[in-house]
């Protein structure tokens, strides 16, 4: 079988944040992916509008491991998104945030401030003051929070331009655990929401698209998969699907049915 | 004295500034250092001079979720 043809990039319908525009509203994770190649054909596939980095000690059996990272960065020429992945406090996110603003030149960063190492649930309350401090730093903020409604609200109120809330604990891949409040989070909030963390198959990404959440990012569900440059694929055909439908107006379901075919004419058909 | 770049502690001459310390442990670029959990900019690696018992970080770019 031939590999199928990579996602053209999408500029009629462009995810905006921040008042950047990205051609695509898949935001793709780099990590566990089986190979440095895999990983470069799997964003090659699946064009994300931004791909997520993070730093790590220097002399570290990972930072060795990721020697040649630096080189397909360059090479791909993805906007990325630096994120603070296992920052416990908030003066190591920002410490780590600044750290990475030099080192890969951009002010967007990922805010991840981790409250609980078993289920990797952010730290809720201390997420807001984090986020604000970011922002009057100059930072576009992406906070990687829960679902919940206020927080989410009090992001904004500090100036997050959008607020990426979980569907399911990080690298789960149980998909959206809670479509209620997700649900509600897009009714009630007006800035773009992208879908975080707990994705597992294309269908749970064309799904919240469909509610309306204007973009996701995930890793795993594509790095883990027995062939992930397939369904990285997947993935992006899922966010387009899901975001036409949304755009396209869904029926309303109905309890009843209701024939498709024409009633009148039927042969056979006696009154009876 | 003694300083402590990444969890490892050195033995580094006196006066010693984060591009001493750099050169020393063959820091190789992009990299990106803090001190005591503070970040320090590029533009300032020549002039800041550590001390006694400083925690230095020197970190590189990796892969990400």
């Amino acid at each position: 079988m031939s590999a199928p043809l990579p996602i053209p990039l999408n500029t009629a319908d462009p995810l905006v944040l921040y008042g950047e525009t990205f051609a695509s509203r898949l935001l793709l994770g780099t990590s566990r992916y089986p190979s440095p190649q895999v990983l470069e054909n799997a964003i090659k596939q699946s064009n994300p509008g931004m791909i997520t980095v993070s730093l790590r000690r220097q002399g570290t059996s990972t930072a060795e491991a990721h020697s040649g990272f630096w080189d397909l960065l360059k090479k791909m020429a993805v906007p990325v998104l630096p994120n603070t992945a296992g920052c416990h406090r908030p003066q190591e996110v920002i410490t780590t945030a600044q750290m990475a603003r030099e080192v890969f030149e951009t002010n967007w960063i990922k805010l991840e401030l981790i409250g609980d190492d078993y289920t990797l649930q952010p730290d809720t309350l201390r997420l807001v003051s984090t986020a604000e401090t970011l922002i009057k730093d100059g930072f576009k903020v992406l906070p990687y929070c829960t679902e919940d409604l206020i927080l989410c609200q009090r992001l904004v109120d500090v100036g997050c331009q959008a607020v990426m809330p979980w569907a399911a604990p990080i690298g789960t891949g149980q998909g959206p655990l809670n479509p209620y409040a997700l649900k509600l989070l897009r009714d009630r909030l007006k800035v773009p929401l992208l879908v975080d963390a707990g994705l597992g198959l294309p269908s749970h990404a064309c799904t919240v698209m469909e509610w309306g959440f204007d973009g996701v990012l995930l890793n795993t569900a594509v790095a883990l998969a027995d062939d992930p440059v397939a369904m990285a694929n997947a993935f992006a055909m899922a966010v387009d699907a899901g975001r036409t439908a949304y755009l396209s107006g869904a029926m309303k379901a109905q309890q009843s049915a209701q024939a498709s075919t024409p009633l009148v004419g039927t042969p056979f058909w006696h009154q009876s | 004295m003694r300083v402590i770049v990444n969890q490892i502690t050195r033995e580094v001459p006196d006066n010693s500034s984060i591009d001493d310390v750099l050169l020393l442990i063959d820091a190789k670029p992009p990299y990106a250092v803090a001190i005591n959990y503070e970040f320090v900019p590029k533009t300032r690696h020549a002039e800041e001079v550590l001390h006694e018992g400083d925690e230095m970080e020197v970190i590189a770019p990796v892969t990400g979720g």
